[in-house]
């Protein structure tokens, strides 16, 4: 906190929460730090691993590359967002069914892309799955369960 | 009524639910009260010796905690196999990234600005980069000539069998050092007190060893120090021994400032900081029949340990064991050597030697096949070692191993033959080049020679008052599924359902030391401890009158017992093998108990316009023993594949005056899933009676094919003779260009 | 995280007349800020190039692709994503959809702007080789007005351009000139997505009925201190027959046109010779 920490509002997995903070802060720490969900994760910190993907309007994005003044009134939903209450979206459930998370550190980027890329595209190819999840990096599955969960989801009609 | 048996069936991962809504808490998403945040103040430059420490101006230094060495209440040595690493240099620099100073304040922008505003004053002196200047020894840097280890094994009579030899066969090949790169980074929260003691929780593989480091760091006796694993996002090696470090530097900051400390690596310093795959150079020499049988092997197998010894005998000693590779061969000379240079020092990755021996090895074969016009896999079947032959290092190979089956099976799978000729055929036009290559390996689980019987692990269970078992192991989920693979070795073991199985929390204060979670012996030697134990707790309720049989139903026997008679626990340890005997000395014997049996196919499009090379297919066939979960190891097999993949085309680490320069993830290259291949997993079974349910090792196994495959492939589809790895298409390039001359 | 914010300040400007008031009270102090793909990683990294930034991100002014008879403009806040999406762009200008998709991955994607890719200036940005072949042209804004600029005379040297310390890009337009004959993209990156360029290609040609090129343009990423229109080469290519002759003359007169350099992700020598092949591939 410093004196250059200025309001912001944000509307975060549905409820409207008002956050102090520097303007450049990455969203990523608001959400981790100040907002308590630490689902998001950081893995590099450079835009390149995917770790802390969320939905911002809409988008998916790397939230240790947006600064907190870009965040403000916009929709914010992440992976605590994702499933209705306790019923797991189609993605989440796909990846614990075909081994789609192994030490899980990437997982819940990799979930909000696998959701996203079906929200925006309901019939990928595989080239499709592949381009969707590009940004987001494992290092333990060879990404091959991840596919097949993707696919899983998408036959169970994820995109609704 | 027992219920149907876990293993061998795809039971629901233990965590996956945490995992998949952001709920598993790794040590990041952990906070304390009146937490600090730790930072280390490194060396940049790669030798040297200390003349001072400015702090410039810019922050409240009073309000900021300082460590140096001088603060260290015990021995300022990392504990581990050689007392040479210090945890703070005080005086003398060995490597760059070594680590001076820890910070500690409650403000991380702050704090990282007061990294910042440090400027160590080191006077240089001359570094050793190279293995050759390591060997040479004009300056010396470690003990009395820069050789942490050597061994050398010896079968038959290599220099009479060269004499007479109608062809010999030379080459060096040469691996690059390997960032594990697990996604989330090193990470230790520890509160300390003079008074009380030590606890950390974080990231990591092996509990026990942080356990033992700590006790000598703060001089405590070793029930005082309290180690917890948090969720942990990825090992692969790279949080085995690493991890003792930072438990250490925040609890010394801990220790000091009396609050608790966070301490969190950014990408950029792990990967500059902490260990990597040794790199290695292999020398071979081969003496080989006109029909294709090998005679001799004459092999020099070196690799670099930076600048401190850390884990490099053990990775040498796997390393060496494994370069003659699944072949029986009457006279073999295996000469390795670990050397010191002055980079950040290397340490175990999965694999742990074998991967860079295994590389040099297949791609030899190929070599001393088309030497002898003999096709590569005709070679391989006249050299398979077969039930019965001896290893280079004297063990009787019991294993009923067919690995011209496993052979035979992966060329079919993969449709070996019939694209070799295509591609052969077809290859003359066009801008790309197909090929197809492959390698045939084997892999070793559990501690090499007498390394269990040191380790002597524990496993515990525990039964609870609602009839459930709660398991008691050191081993960490790292990933791997530990967690599952035990709670279905359990149910089986017990007659329960897997639900009624908890695994405990790897917290040194609440379980035995079942040894490290490394070297692929979670499942194989844990898993059977695990398995024993549960055998035990049975026995001890049957002789206390609870169970009469063996159909009678655990559950209500153990809440009777619990509440009636209190607590029920039974352990079991390992005991050494029946039979098996290791030569510490001349380095011979039964090195491994079981070895898991592979070969792997890989099928590559070279595009001669941009020298980049595709993957398009991948076939992995290996015998294991039993597998446990099928999903579970498929992905153990599916993400090797991967980690090695990108060992040999793209990962690469830049070094300039003893520095990673590409430290960050958009320079330090991985595979992402437009890169990989599909990789087809295929297992057969022979069962290994001292695994549970039979099953053999296989983390590491996976790590050991790719790569050698992939060359193989590149060098059928261009024609050029591949003996490095990363191989690049700036290396390609080269080598292309080279051969058009 | 190694930058310490408490001695750095972002103001969002309401609109663009307060943001270039900005930079025109206090030259060269203020540094506009995008969508931040650029500036958040040297953030990260400790190595923020200045102290003040002016955040663009809410000028509509800056935003949307306008299509006119014979101009498609594109504001400097549109995203690869805007690009990528865009149906005219798609149809008439496909180097530069095909650049946007080569950018990172979907989540660079959606928030990296045209405009901070241009005034980013990396030799190495995925954009500029395609927007060079179209014929781009910048239009600038400060508080002394606008004028235009061909994207050709924007980048002057490594990291410098023809840019006042009070400008601001405000859109770049591309001249619906119809159709080449052949167009091509390909970046060969260090992987084949989330990669920074090792080389980056960018052509399109016109062809006579007779087979000879009529007109061409050639632009390479990577292999300059800028991005480069490689005119030695198009020279050696103009009015001839692409054949085996005058492929070789082409990729002699590249030597001229670039200088690729090794650094940390590639080689001089292997991106002279990609370049080369890359040409030649085309006309294959």
């Amino acid at each position: 906190m410093s004196d250059r920490d200025v309001p912001f509002q944000l509307d975060v997995n549905g409820a409207v929460v008002t956050v102090e903070g520097h303007p450049m802060a990455r969203l990523l720490d608001v959400l981790r730090t100040q907002l308590h969900l630490t689902g998001t994760k950081e893995g590099c910190g450079e835009g390149e691993c995917g770790a802390c993907s969320v939905l911002l309007d809409g988008r998916l994005v790397n939230s240790c590359l947006v600064p907190l003044a870009h965040a403000a009134g916009a929709r914010i939903v992440t992976i605590e967002g994702l499933a209705s209450g306790e019923q797991l979206h189609a993605v989440q459930r796909a990846f614990i069914e075909h081994g789609g998370a192994q030490c899980g550190i990437c997982t819940p980027g990799m979930v909000m892309a696998a959701a996203d890329l079906l929200q925006r595209n309901p019939e990928p190819t595989l080239d499709d799955i592949r381009t969707g999840l590009a940004g987001n990096l494992c290092r333990c599955t060879g990404y091959m369960r991840i596919f097949e969960a993707v696919v899983a989801a998408m036959r169970q009609g994820a995109a609704t | 009524m027992r219920p149907p048996p876990a293993i061998g069936r795809a039971v629901p991962r233990r965590e996956g639910v945490a995992k998949v809504t952001g709920r598993a808490r790794y040590i990041d998403d952990l906070t304390l009260p009146g937490m600090l945040h730790g930072v280390t103040v490194r060396s940049p430059v790669a030798r040297g010796i200390i003349r001072g420490i400015h702090y410039g101006d810019g922050v409240p230094w009073d309000e900021i905690t300082v460590v140096t060495a001088a603060d260290i209440p015990g021995r300022n040595i990392v504990s581990l196999l050689v007392d040479d690493q210090p945890y703070l240099a005080a005086e003398r620099i060995n490597h760059a990234e070594e680590p001076v100073l820890l910070l500690a304040h409650h403000d991380k922008g702050l704090l990282e600005e007061a990294r910042r505003l440090i400027r160590l004053e080191i006077e240089p002196l001359q570094p050793v980069f190279t293995v050759d200047d390591a060997l040479a020894a004009r300056t010396v840097i470690w003990g009395d000539d820069n050789i942490f280890k050597s061994y050398t094994v010896r079968r038959g009579d290599v220099d009479d069998a060269f004499a007479n030899a109608p062809v010999v066969v030379e080459g060096e090949y040469e691996t690059g050092a390997q960032e594990q790169l697990y996604i989330e980074p090193n990470g230790m929260l520890a509160v300390a007190d003079p008074s009380d003691g030590v606890s950390v929780w974080g990231s990591m593989q092996c509990p026990y060893y942080i356990h033992k480091a700590l006790a000598a760091l703060f001089a405590l006796p070793i029930e005082r120090i309290r180690v917890v694993q948090m969720e942990t996002g990825g090992g692969f090696g790279g949080k085995e021994e690493y991890p003792s470090i930072i438990a250490g530097h925040a609890a010394l900051l801990a220790w000091k400032s009396g609050r608790p400390v966070k301490m969190i690596y950014d990408r950029a310093e792990d990967m500059a900081a902490t260990t990597k795959r040794h790199p290695s150079r292999t020398r071979h020499r081969t003496a080989v029949s006109g029909d294709g049988r090998l005679l001799a092997m004459d092999i020099d197998f070196t690799i670099d340990g930076g600048a401190y010894c850390t884990l490099s005998p053990v990775v040498l000693s796997r390393g060496t064991i494994h370069a003659s590779g699944p072949y029986f061969c009457p006279n073999i000379r295996i000469n390795g050597r670990a050397v010191a240079t002055n980079v950040p020092p290397h340490g175990a990755f999965r694999g742990f030697g074998a991967p860079q021996s295994i590389f040099a090895l297949e791609r030899h074969m190929d070599r001393v096949a088309a030497a002898i016009g003999l096709a590569p896999d005709e070679l391989r079947r006249r050299n398979f070692i077969r039930p019965g032959q001896l290893s280079a290092v004297g063990q009787v190979m019991h294993d009923p191993v067919d690995m011209d089956a496993i052979l035979a099976r992966a060329l079919e799978l993969s449709g070996y033959h019939e694209k070799r000729a295509r591609f052969a055929a077809e290859n003359d036009a066009g801008r790309t080049r197909k090929g197809i290559g492959f390698a045939t390996f084997m892999h070793g689980a559990g501690f090499t020679g007498s390394g269990e019987d040191h380790l002597a692990s524990i496993v515990s269970v525990e039964g609870t008052a609602e009839g459930s078992v709660c398991v008691l192991a050191a081993s960490t989920e790292i990933g791997q599924g530990t967690n599952t693979i035990f709670s279905q070795i359990a149910a089986d073991a017990l007659g329960v359902s897997v639900d009624d199985v908890e695994i405990a929390q790897p917290d040194t204060s609440m379980v035995p030391n079942s040894g490290p979670t490394v070297a692929s012996r979670t499942c194989m030697v844990v898993g059977k401890l695990l398995e024993a134990a549960c055998r035990n707790l049975r026995s001890a309720l049957t002789e206390a009158g609870y169970l009469a049989s063996e159909d009678d139903d655990f559950t209500t026997a153990c809440r009777n017992y619990v509440r009636e008679r209190g607590a029920l626990r039974a352990s079991a340890q390992y005991q050494p093998r029946e039979g098996a005997r290791w030569d510490d000395d001349r380095y011979e014997g039964d090195a491994y108990g079981s070895y898991a049996w592979a070969a792997y196919v890989a099928e590559v499009t070279v595009d001669l316009a941009t020298y980049e090379v595709r993957v398009d297919d991948f076939v992995a066939v290996q015998e294991v023993g039993r597998v446990i979960h099928p999903v579970l190891a498929t992905g153990q097999i599916e993400g090797g594949v991967a980690q090695a993949i990108g060992w040999a085309l793209c990962e690469d680490v830049v070094w300039r005056e003893g520095r990673m320069a590409n430290s960050q993830m958009t320079n330090y290259i991985i595979p992402t899933a437009a890169d990989i291949p599909p990789i087809r997993v295929y297992f057969e079974e022979v069962p290994y009676e001292g695994g549970p349910g039979g099953a053999k090792g296989i983390g590491e196994l996976p790590m050991d094919g790719p790569a050698p495959a992939v060359a193989n492939a590149i060098a059928n589809a261009t024609g050029v003779d591949v003996r490095r790895i990363p191989l690049t298409p700036e290396a390609l390039a080269q080598l292309i260009e080279v051969a058009r001359v | 995280m190694r930058t310490w914010l408490a001695g750095y300040e972002m103001r969002s400007a309401e609109t663009l007349d307060s943001a270039l008031a900005m930079l025109s009270a206090a030259p060269g102090e203020w540094r506009p800020f995008a969508g931040g793909t650029d500036l958040m990683v040297l953030m990260e990294a400790g190595q923020l190039p200045a102290r003040r930034f002016v955040d663009l991100w809410k000028l509509h002014e800056l935003r949307g692709i306008q299509v006119s008879d014979d101009t498609v403009t594109i504001g400097a806040l549109s995203t690869y994503t805007d690009l990528l999406e865009h149906p005219v762009l798609a149809a008439e200008f496909p180097l530069v959809c095909t650049a946007a998709r080569e950018t990172g991955a979907v989540a660079i994607q959606n928030r990296g702007t045209i405009g901070g890719n241009v005034a980013n200036a990396s030799p190495a940005a995925d954009l500029p080789p395609a927007l060079l072949v179209y014929d781009a042209e910048l239009e600038l804004a400060s508080t002394r007005g606008r004028r235009r600029l061909e994207y050709d005379r924007f980048h002057t040297g490594y990291k410098k351009m023809d840019l006042a310390g009070d400008e601001l890009i405000v859109s770049v337009s591309l001249p619906r000139t119809g159709p080449f004959s052949k167009a091509s993209y390909r970046k060969v990156g260090t992987r084949r997505a989330q990669a920074i360029s090792k080389i980056c290609f960018a052509a399109g040609a016109r062809l006579r009925p007779d087979g000879a090129i009529g007109d061409v343009r050639i632009a390479f990423g990577s292999v300059a201190p800028t991005v480069v229109r490689a005119r030695a080469a198009e020279g050696a290519l103009r009015g001839r027959r692409p054949d085996q002759q005058a492929l070789a003359a082409a990729r002699d007169a590249l030597a001229v046109d670039i200088a690729p350099i090794d650094d940390i992700r590639s080689t001089a020598s292997y991106r002279l010779k990609v370049a080369g092949n890359l040409l030649e591939e085309f006309f294959s």
